[in-house]
């Protein structure tokens, strides 16, 4: 298959004169988990952000292709980059779930792009929507806590929500943004255990921020090394040196 | 409901088709459904009871917006050569009115919190006494408190400070025994061992610790007061309400005008110094 | 040597409290001002005394034969209370959310929140006479007043709620495609909406309050037969008016406490 989404010249700028992320090419395949790496304030964050449009980019082309055809993301305004939201799952590093309302309510946030208003309202989602929803917390393994509140929840069992939130929508792309850096390490490793198997079964690419450079080559496909808001690795796992860390990352003693 | 837990990731995810396990979602337990239904059926025949038989000429529901309209068109421009003749003074006046009236408030109230504090006054009775004051106090709106000082007093704004004064003891004293139940009794009881007597248990343990809350209070209660002396002139216990109520009675829109405005300006100054103050002090 | 001539330098135990004294002095000075400009002798005072002694005696006994003047001032405050406190409320939900700076832009924040504060510092007594004028003598002019005042609390307080919740909730709802208004029904009200409710029981407690007086302006409720009785030196009748308002917001504020403690 085709990409399905491509970047081209991508440069966003807080700042003026200061580039966050320097003319970003960037294309992902239609299948597969694909990890970016660098270092803290690199841009990685920003990128993901821009991808969904959470961050305006200054300047350049995001192509997304999928089921409904191929949009620039970049470009749209309104009702149209609602859309294109809905095309595209965000999976956040502290969750976010709105953590009043109950789980099932939160992995039903993932239809709000669809639903009409007066269903959000009375939570009168369609049957097959509330079927998916269960379903999906059956997948991730939190069948009994759909009506429990999302403060209730521990760490681990919330990044499961917010990745059943994030499938809820039907994705063309789902991006994920540090999902493990607030989880200990044995469940950062079961929630992106769960998060690749429930890709690869919906046949969803993900594009993975991940700080945990050993997690990142168990887990993805491909790896971009990112610094100073350009990409200076593009490869699978297997290439990724000592040498590439060190170019990403600066410095010698930490490896 | 017999969930199959845990199930296979890959069923789950990918069929719609055998994944329905015809689960059904709902939002609320009964329980919780029936309390919401009582609390939205109690709201609505409050509302419901009180449309239906308040006394509302229909008439004057209907022209609403248009009198609002025809007043505010007769309100504008405001006659600004009103104020330095008459408002100013009355304003000067019901700053006055504010002011002595905390500090009159203050005064009253301090030793009515002493009393109604438990860790000071350890006499059950007493607190009781106390909180009953307080709660007088705080009961009567100073609107009422000035009518009842216009009739001890005549009108004037010797009623109006009263008035002022005793609506504050209960605010005022409320919130200092609030304060003096929350201190530390670490200090206190070091002085006493030391021997100290009561007033210097009070002057050196007990007033340091108190100190801000007394400022903050204080400031807090003033601008209030501020906003709340504007009013009494309307049953003549003096200050700018004096010359509203003249200048409404009058029909003269344009001073009413000039008068509200100064009001406002006054109102939201008091706020800013005392945010501001407050920011400084504590 | 010469150092042991030197007078040893006077050591203070305390820092003296310049400020302070200062401070103190120019409250004295100004109490002392105020009170001769307000005419607020002794002698006042005490003759004042006088009166407010003979004005107690005529107070007590409480009359209550005129009870069904009374009970209908009464109904009538607790009506217009209701009535403005839904009104507020529904008011102060678009206006406070507009308020919000976190979420609104400062075009249409700015405004709002301008004309939140001008509702929250005219009092309600002076915006109730203003209502009298232009609406007529009547409870409808005191629902008026007292909406408006809830606005100036309720829009205030939920403004400010709203702009302290976590916005990484919001954006997550945000990121799935929802509308804007999905937004607010997902993200941003499940957040508030606790407080939002605890805002209308503490102004409905306090429309209460205020509607038991806004008929001195004449707008409606038990106002407007305690001030004819003041006027008519009916003070016994005034004592019975009194203690029904007093015990009404009493009981009230013990109500409304019972209500939030059971929901927290």
């Amino acid at each position: 298959m085709s990409a399905a989404l491509d970047i081209r010249g991508l440069t966003k700028e807080y700042v003026r004169g200061k580039p966050v992320l320097r003319n970003l090419d960037l294309s992902i395949g239609a299948e597969g988990i694909t990890a970016i790496i660098g270092p803290s304030g690199t841009g990685k964050s920003t990128l993901l952000r821009c991808i969904n449009r959470l961050v305006e980019p200054t300047k350049g082309e995001i192509r997304l292709t999928g089921a409904e055809g191929t949009i620039d993301v970049a470009k749209l305004r309104g009702r149209g980059l609602r859309l294109a939201r809905r095309r595209i799952g965000m999976v956040f590093q502290e969750y976010n779930l709105v953590e009043r309302l109950s789980v099932m309510e939160n992995v039903l946030c993932g239809r709000l792009g669809y639903v009409p208003l007066w269903r959000a309202w009375l939570r009168k989602y369609p049957e097959e929507d509330i079927a998916r929803a269960f379903a999906l917390l059956d997948a991730v393994g939190l069948p009994e806590h759909a009506t429990r509140r999302a403060d209730a929840l521990s760490g681990g069992q919330r990044q499961r929500v917010g990745i059943a939130r994030a499938l809820m929508q039907r994705p063309d792309l789902l991006l994920a943004d540090e999902p493990t850096s607030s989880l200990d390490p044995r469940t950062s490793v079961e929630v992106l255990e769960m998060l690749t198997k429930l890709a690869a079964a919906e046949g969803v690419p993900v594009i993975i921020n991940i700080h945990n450079v050993a997690l990142a080559k168990r887990y993805a496909r491909r790896i971009v090394g990112m610094h100073e808001g350009a990409i200076i690795f593009d490869g699978p796992p297997e290439a990724l040196q000592d040498d590439h860390l060190r170019r990403i990352y600066g410095g010698e003693d930490w490896l | 409901m017999s969930a199959a837990k845990g199930g296979d990731a890959m069923s789950a995810a990918t069929g719609d088709t055998l994944a329905p396990l015809r689960r059904e979602w709902i939002r609320h337990t009964p329980g919780e459904r029936l309390v919401r239904w009582a609390m939205f059926l109690a709201v609505v025949a409050a509302v419901v009871w009180a449309v239906r038989t308040i006394d509302i000429i229909p008439e004057f529901l209907a022209d609403a917006p248009e009198q609002m309209a025809d007043l505010l068109v007769r309100m504008w421009p405001p006659d600004l050569a009103y104020y330095p003749r008459t408002v100013h003074a009355a304003l000067v006046e019901t700053l006055h009115i504010a002011t002595l009236g905390t500090v009159f408030g203050f005064v009253m109230a301090i030793p009515l919190a002493l009393m109604a504090a438990r860790n000071i006054c350890r006499v059950p009775a007493l607190n009781a006494l106390a909180q009953v004051g307080l709660v007088a106090s705080r009961s009567v709106n100073s609107l009422v408190w000035a009518l009842i000082f216009v009739a001890v007093f005549g009108p004037g704004a010797a009623a109006g400070v009263f008035a002022i004064a005793f609506r504050s003891i209960g605010f005022v004293g409320k919130l200092l025994a609030e304060a003096l139940e929350e201190m530390n009794p670490g200090p206190r009881e070091a002085l006493r061992a030391a021997g100290a007597p009561w007033g210097a248990e009070m002057l050196k343990a007990v007033w340091p610790q108190v100190r801000p809350a007394v400022w903050g209070v204080a400031l807090f209660r003033w601008d209030i007061n501020v906003r709340e002396s504007a009013v009494l002139g309307l049953v003549g216990a003096g200050g700018i309400g004096v010359v509203l109520e003249d200048a409404i009675n009058f029909f003269q829109w344009d001073q009413v005008a000039t008068i509200l405005l100064a009001i406002l300006a006054v109102v939201l100054i008091a706020e800013i110094v005392v945010t501001r103050v407050r920011a400084g002090l504590l | 040597m010469s150092d042991t001539t030197l007078p040893a330098p006077r050591r203070t135990p305390f820092a003296p409290e310049w400020g302070m004294r200062v401070l103190g002095a120019l409250l004295v000075a100004y109490l002392v001002y105020a009170s001769t400009q307000l005419d607020l002798g002794l002698g006042r005072f005490v003759t004042g005394l006088g009166e407010g002694g003979r004005f107690l005696a005529r107070m007590f006994p409480p009359n209550f034969a005129r009870w069904e003047l009374l009970l209908e001032g009464m109904v009538e405050s607790i009506q217009i209370a209701v009535l403005a406190t839904v009104g507020g409320i529904i008011l102060s939900l678009p206006l406070g959310l507009m308020a919000a700076r976190n979420l609104a832009p400062w075009w249409v924040s700015g405004p709002v929140r301008a004309f939140i504060a001008v509702c929250r510092s005219l009092h309600y007594v002076i915006v109730a006479i203003l209502f009298v004028k232009a609406l007529g003598f009547g409870a409808l002019a005191g629902v008026a007043a007292l909406i408006v005042a809830s606005v100036g609390f309720v829009a205030k307080l939920f403004a400010e709620a709203v702009e302290e919740i976590s916005m990484k909730q919001v954006e997550a709802v945000r990121s799935t495609g929802a509308s804007g208004m999905a937004v607010l029904l997902y993200g941003v009200l499940p957040q508030v909406a606790s407080r939002f409710v605890g805002f209308g029981l503490y102004q409905l407690d306090s429309n209460l309050r205020n509607s038991t007086l806004v008929g001195v302006v004449g707008a409606g409720g038990i106002g407007g037969t305690l001030f004819a009785a003041f006027k008519r030196f009916d003070y016994d009748f005034v004592s019975a008016i009194l203690i029904t308002i007093i015990g009404l917001i009493l009981l009230a504020e013990v109500v409304s406490g019972r209500i939030r403690a059971a929901m927290q």
